[in-house]
């Protein structure tokens, strides 16, 4: 095993540990995303067979929002967490570099954010299977809607997490940085919600589109956070 | 393994933080095996100097080797793999257990058998037993071994820096550091020590520097005693003596002498271990009833405060 996974997989497995152990977090974690997804699948399960070409907007495009926001609880945190308690000091003096602290931070908040935003889909999927009427959930298990969003969920937390992450670097307090976090995931909810309501059409092009911007978007953003990462202004806060 | 060189050089090394002076041109070597004590008050430069070399932070100017290496920006990887910092503040993670916080680290050294070198740091700060208790339920004296035990995980440490490691300790919880401290020191472990208690310098380390923004002596504690007091042999007699001139003058060694008191003189000496038998035989013949003949020792809070001055905002401890 290489220096960078060595150190990569222990900060992975250390914020992990400390995620699991705070209930703030926990908390936070469970109830965004409830709170995005009870409103649409109770809407889509009482909808009347009849009333089933009248949905108006696509309630699984709003589920967009876990991805969104989710990330920023524990991406907010990243940093600003560490300094607040102690913990950046020592950990800067250990030959970890900034890409690689920031990659495994980065994957610490991309797995339990990519659980809970699948694990939501499939209990939205499967609850719609199973207790809207037949005529509601094939009007609203649009396939090609439900692979899209399989797809863009990890570009989306991927953005949610460098933005957090890049907040998380340049505030002093946790919950402003979380709080500052989850404002810079609104503009993807309201993109979600725009295409949701049909304002934007969806195509194959525009949706390919959206992913590759996504992509480079996600890539920038790590090399933007690492670049804006200074040991001395994180240390001393100084400059 | 043989190291050639000195374990840190510094030289004119400088720190500005805009109009402010946290430390400047300040110059010393250290060799390996070597305990060194890095004094001074609070604000003194200390702790800005520990993370200049361990590239935290970068110096204004002036340069450094930090074993072997040359502090420089692209070297910051291999100092760092080079070296251990004990931070003041144990930052330790305090949901976590005491070995998931040592294993952490362990893998941050790009150990290969992490528990073993955890066991290992665990055995040497004697918290062997209580690898699984939180951080959080630990009292301030032991999360400091935490701190301590995570310093020593790095098996390629060429120097360890130690940021005032019994700051905020009780004297039993700070005896217990120095102790182990004191252990590192006869493993011929490079030991950088900043602190402003002095006894914990005279006690600790092969040298000490004196920090105040600037670099006011750097030597042995004995040197610095020398170089900045005079020789003094404290007599004591039970009755005033007579005709002291009489007895001190022109005796091998003393250069002076002052009345200290009713029947206490004090001695200026070029060298006690010749004076002292000479005073005593001529206090003898004199028919002094002697009570006590003792060189006088300065202690290095004395130096402290003769070159730091007293005003500082710390009071030596």
């Amino acid at each position: 095993m290489s220096a960078t996974t060595t150190r990569v997989r222990a900060i992975y497995r250390k914020e992990l540990r400390e995620y699991r152990r705070d209930r703030s977090i926990i908390a936070t974690m469970a109830a965004i995303p409830l709170g995005i997804v009870v409103f649409p699948l109770l809407l889509v399960i009482a909808l009347p067979a009849s009333a089933a070409n009248s949905l108006q907007g696509d309630p699984l495009v709003i589920l967009l929002g876990i991805p969104a926001l989710v990330p920023s609880i524990v991406a907010g945190y990243a940093v600003v967490g560490e300094r607040v308690q102690g913990t950046l000091e020592p950990l800067l003096t250990t030959a970890i570099r900034r890409e690689e602290l920031l990659l495994a931070k980065a994957l610490a908040a991309l797995v339990p954010s990519l659980a809970i935003a699948y694990a939501m889909y499939a209990g939205f999927v499967i609850c719609t299977k199973l207790f809207a009427q037949p005529a509601v959930a094939s009007v609203v298990l649009h396939w090609p809607y439900v692979i899209a969003q399989v797809l863009f969920t990890p570009l989306i937390i991927m953005w949610s997490i460098w933005v957090g992450i890049a907040i998380s670097t340049r505030s002093s307090d946790v919950r402003v940085a979380q709080q500052l976090g989850a404002l810079a995931g609104l503009p993807v909810l309201l993109v979600a919600y725009l295409i949701s309501f049909n304002v934007i059409h969806m195509t194959l092009g525009l949706a390919l589109g959206i992913a590759v911007v996504l992509l480079v978007l996600d890539g920038l953003g790590w090399r933007f956070v690492a670049a804006a990462f200074d040991r001395e202004r994180l240390i001393t806060n100084t400059k | 393994m043989k190291r050639s060189g000195p374990a840190l050089s510094v030289q004119n090394l400088s720190k500005r933080f805009g109009d402010r002076v946290a430390f400047e041109d300040v110059t010393f070597e250290i060799d390996y095996g070597e305990a060194f004590g890095f004094l001074g008050p609070n604000g003194a430069g200390k702790t800005t100097t520990v993370r200049a070399l361990s590239t935290l932070i970068s110096p204004t100017s002036g340069s450094a080797t930090v074993a072997g290496i040359p502090l420089a920006p692209e070297n910051g990887e291999r100092i760092r793999q080079s070296i251990s910092v004990m931070p003041e503040s144990p930052g330790l993670y305090l949901r976590l257990t005491v070995a998931e916080n040592l294993e952490c680290f362990a893998g941050l050294y790009g150990l290969s058998d992490a528990r073993q070198s955890v066991d290992r740091v665990l055995r040497a700060v004697n918290l062997a037993e209580r690898d699984n208790e939180p951080c959080g339920k630990l009292s301030k004296g032991l999360r400091q071994r935490v701190s301590l035990a995570r310093a020593l995980l790095n098996e390629d440490a060429d120097v360890i820096f130690l940021d005032e490691p019994t700051s905020g300790l009780d004297p039993a919880a700070a005896r217990e550091v120095h102790d182990l401290i004191d252990g590192l020191r006869q493993r011929g472990v490079t030991i950088f020590l900043t602190t402003h208690r002095l006894e914990e310098a005279e006690r600790l380390c092969d040298r000490v520097a004196l920090l105040n923004t600037t670099l006011r002596a750097v030597g042995k504690p004995d040197e610095l005693r020398e170089r900045l007091f005079a020789k003094t042999l404290t007599v004591r007699t039970l009755a005033p003596i007579p005709d002291p001139d009489w007895v001190f003058g022109g005796l091998p060694a003393v250069d002076g002498w002052r009345q200290d008191g009713t029947g206490t003189y004090m001695l200026t000496v070029s060298d006690p271990a010749v004076a002292a038998p000479h005073v005593t035989r001529a206090l003898v013949a004199s028919g002094a009833d002697v009570l006590s003949i003792a060189e006088s020792r300065h202690s290095l809070e004395d130096v402290y405060l003769e070159l730091i001055g007293e005003d500082t905002e710390a009071v030596p401890q």
